[in-house]
């Protein structure tokens, strides 16, 4: 599976900034949010009214993605989001609380439904094709992939687009703060696009290579899933340049995260990709996006991996939270 | 209030209530609020029926009532001023 | 190995039963399960009535045997797709599921619009008076994923899990994606279904569409109002042709045909023509092979909207013409169950195949579609019934159709 194009909005200058790898911006505050482009570019400013913040994000990012691809009908619409649209949800649950379930308006409730990111995008497009949204915590995004990756199987010669987002707002982030999750990391959010085929395209950026997920696997599992993995590419665990984690430094000896990043990656290069997109639920498309970034421009973000190779063919992104969910996604050079 | 002003207070509400990207001075209170126009749709007529309830307690019996009094910013006001509970 | 995905199981809860027993004889007795809410607290309790599952959230939970905060709709879902893993006979040995002789791998594929909502919206009062107030059980629940990440725990599947959020076509999804993963190799076995429980957010979003009917739904009757909500949930076990051959029992149904499309018209509404429900019975068709002739009955999505009945209907009539095949809603006997739909009404379908019979469609008064004989209103044998179509549209404009079909 390849991938064709790409886009990402995130707290760093992702957005159509070709350059970015070389200023990226180490995250310092406690609650970052994306910086976000001026929407009337890319998308019908008639339209934007109708759609939230994370639902601009998606839909700027797919129609650049799309663009880049020159395509204007994908194939498929895939995408992947654990909370789902937040800002609008938040309204309405509020305003129901307070009218005491009276006086209430529809636009909040119609876009808090989780796949309206997919929607608008499937409106704006008017693509009557194949069109799914998972919500599944952290391994939304690879999940999103995985179906990808089984409709090009199915439809040789498509073009699919797929995708993530997750959004911050007060609400939320006032609540998961609260469940710690944001004690060691930045709090994060953003959305991420990509044009995938079968075939390389033109401008291609990087060749998945195998999607992995694991929930609670069971004592080596996961070793052997990744021996598999690389195995099915004909790679040993040397032959990985680097390691785009989203866990923290700090946590390689952590037992969920110990196997993969302090026994049998040990000495493969890494990058904390989460140090720059901050914590979110599919953290990992930016960890994609990041990978074929690199791997395309040959480049590491500047002072985020001293160890790296001048050579850059094969990038192992893995993360491995606290709830029992793990994945490996390989990307390689194309 | 006098119709002017009510037809002005109706351009603000609008535009806060339906998130439009315009001015008031935009709009001509004569012109078709649906289809041509703002280009409003189902979900707005929908906003627009709580805003009737919510800013001049004025409750639409039926949605169906809806196309007919919200055809342009004139005919709201027109309707308003026909209906509109008398003040305490 | 034929590529067949089989259905080995079947599990269901609803406002009609509270399992797969106890809705068939409903659905035959013309016993539908809409009324006053009673088990919901919202202002709107004796205004519009609902499908509720007749079971407090104490009672769901002792069924479960669970403790601690549960939400209702992890419940729900946990009970059918428990019931139809029994059902498909399928057994764990420690961790390695097994059908008969035979090692398999495990999948639940759940879906959900609602989540833990159900829990969420009962901490939000304490929250918003104060950031720091409110028990944060009542939310680690809430997300789509944790509710399916729930089930999966007390279920025992950790091979793969996933959830689809696409509104009301969410389960037919979820049981595309299974019926897919199977014949692409990635699984042996999928539980594959939805669940959602009725919660004053869903109410109160609906109300605001003015789609909700303050009487009984009367889904495709000219006089239709609106829909009346419900919940449960519905799960089926689909298997490989290869553990259909382990498990020993002579499995009959087979999800022949399935096909997803957007309508691309509106956030809500469907288009006039139905362009996207067209597009997806059409296409469920063509991968079964199957003319519209061959289509012996179609469990609609029939909500009761002045909108979905319309444009469903006019999509009908532009693939079937007057040959129509007989056809019906059960919403009008368990209210529309959201994302549980598809699920509930794969069930619904198999269960017409294995038994050879249709289920009716209640309060028809004067039908959609006047062809005498089409709507079946009152249950009705039906020997050689073959392939059944099952639709389930969504706002977004996402529109599923699945086939099931006999042997």
């Amino acid at each position: 599976m390849y991938i064709n194009a790409a886009s990402a909005i995130s707290p760093q200058q992702s957005f159509r900034q070709p350059a970015f790898l070389q200023e990226p911006v180490p995250l310092h505050a406690h609650r970052t949010s994306c910086l976000e482009p001026a929407y009337g570019d890319i998308i019908e400013p008639k339209l934007i009214r109708r759609m939230s913040r994370i639902i601009r994000m998606g839909v700027a990012t797919g129609m650049d993605a799309l663009q880049q691809a020159g395509c204007t009908n994908p194939d498929a619409i895939i995408t992947g989001t654990a909370y789902g649209c937040l800002e609008d949800t938040g309204i309405f649950l509020k305003r129901m609380v307070e009218n005491q379930e009276e006086m209430l308006t529809p636009t909040a409730f119609i876009q808090s439904t989780h796949n309206t990111v997919g929607a608008q995008l499937a409106l704006l497009l008017k693509c009557h094709s194949y069109n799914n949204t998972f919500v599944q915590r952290t391994h939304s995004f690879e999940c999103s992939l995985l179906d990808a990756d089984m409709f090009l199987q199915e439809n040789p010669g498509a073009a699919v687009l797929v995708g993530a987002a997750d959004e911050l707002t007060d609400y939320s982030f006032s609540i998961l703060e609260r469940f710690g999750l944001f004690r060691a990391c930045a709090a994060g959010e953003g959305a991420c696009y990509m044009m995938v085929g079968s075939e390389p395209a033109a401008g291609a950026l990087a060749r998945i290579n195998g999607v992995r997920t694991l929930f609670n696997p069971a004592a080596g599992k996961l070793e052997d899933t990744l021996a598999e993995l690389l195995a099915d590419n004909g790679l040993f665990a040397g032959d990985i340049d680097l390691v785009l984690s989203g866990n923290l430094p700090g946590d390689a000896a952590e037992p969920r995260c110990a196997m993969i990043e302090n026994q049998l990656l040990a000495s493969s290069p890494k990058i904390y990709y989460k140090l720059l997109c901050g914590e979110y639920p599919t953290a990992s498309a930016f960890g994609m996006w990041l990978g074929a970034s690199v791997l395309k421009q040959q480049l590491v973000p500047a002072g985020l991996c001293e160890t790296a190779p001048a050579l850059l063919r094969h990038l192992l992104i893995y993360q491995a939270d606290s709830l029992g969910y793990h994945s490996l996604m390989l990307l390689t050079k194309c | 209030m006098n119709r002017e002003q009510l037809v002005e207070e109706l351009k603000e509400q609008i535009i806060e209530q339906l998130n439009l990207q315009v001015k008031p001075e935009d709009i001509v209170a004569g012109d078709p609020l649906f289809n041509e126009g703002l280009g409003l749709d189902s979900i707005d007529a929908l906003e627009l029926i709580v805003l009737m309830q919510q800013k001049y307690q004025i409750k639409l019996a039926n949605a169906e009532d809806g196309p007919k009094v919200f055809q342009s910013i004139d005919t709201m006001a027109d309707f308003i001023l026909a209906n509109q509970p008398a003040a305490n | 190995m034929s590529a067949a995905v089989y259905i080995a199981g079947l599990g269901a809860i609803s406002a009609i039963g509270n399992n797969v027993q106890e809705n068939i004889s409903a659905l035959k007795e013309s016993r539908a399960g809409l009324g006053p809410i009673r088990y919901l607290q919202t202002r709107y309790a004796d205004i519009f009535p609902a499908g509720e599952v007749k079971a407090s959230n104490e009672e769901l939970a002792a069924i479960c045997g669970w403790t601690g905060t549960n939400s209702r709709t992890a419940m729900l879902g946990y009970l059918a797709a428990k019931e139809a893993l029994q059902d498909a006979g399928l057994v764990q040995h420690g961790t390695t599921w097994m059908a008969g002789e035979e090692n398999c791998k495990v999948g639940l594929i759940s879906a959900t619009s609602v989540g833990g909502m159900d829990l969420t919206e009962d901490f939000f009062p304490d929250f918003l008076a104060n950031p720091h107030a409110g028990k944060l059980r009542m939310v680690s629940q809430h997300e789509c994923g944790a509710i399916t990440e729930k089930m999966a725990l007390a279920l025992g599947i950790s091979e793969f899990i996933t959830t689809i959020s696409t509104a009301c076509s969410s389960s037919a999804n979820a049981i595309m994606m299974g019926a897919r993963m199977i014949r692409n190799g990635m699984l042996d076995v999928v539980v594959a279904g939805g669940t959602d429980a009725l919660s004053r957010f869903t109410l109160n979003g609906f109300n605001t569409l003015m789609i909700l009917d303050s009487q009984l739904c009367q889904p495709f009757d000219k006089g239709r109002r609106g829909l009346n909500l419900g919940e449960g949930a519905g799960f089926v076990v689909l298997v490989s042709s290869r553990v259909a051959a382990a498990l020993g029992k002579e499995l009959k149904i087979v999800v022949s045909g399935y096909c997803n499309a957007n309508d691309a018209h509106h956030q809500t509404a469907s288009s006039p023509e139905g362009i996207g429900s067209f597009t997806a019975m059409k296409g469920a068709m063509k991968m079964a092979a199957l003319q519209p002739s061959d289509i012996d009955y179609i469990n609609l999505h029939g909500t009761g909207t002045q909108n979905n009945d319309s444009s469903e209907s006019t999509a009908i009539q532009r693939i079937f013409g007057d040959a129509y095949p007989k056809m019906s809603s059960t919403k009008s006997f368990t209210g529309h169950t959201l994302a549980a739909c598809g699920g509930i009404e794969a069930v619904y379908s198999a269960v017409s195949l294995q038994e050879q019979c249709l289920f009716p469609g209640l309060r028809i008064e004067v039908p959609v579609i006047e062809k005498p004989g089409v709507m079946v209103q009152t249950f009705e044998k039906a020997e050689g019934i073959r392939h059944v179509l099952s639709n389930s549209f969504g706002f977004g404009g996402n529109c599923s159709s699945l086939i099931f079909s006999l042997v």
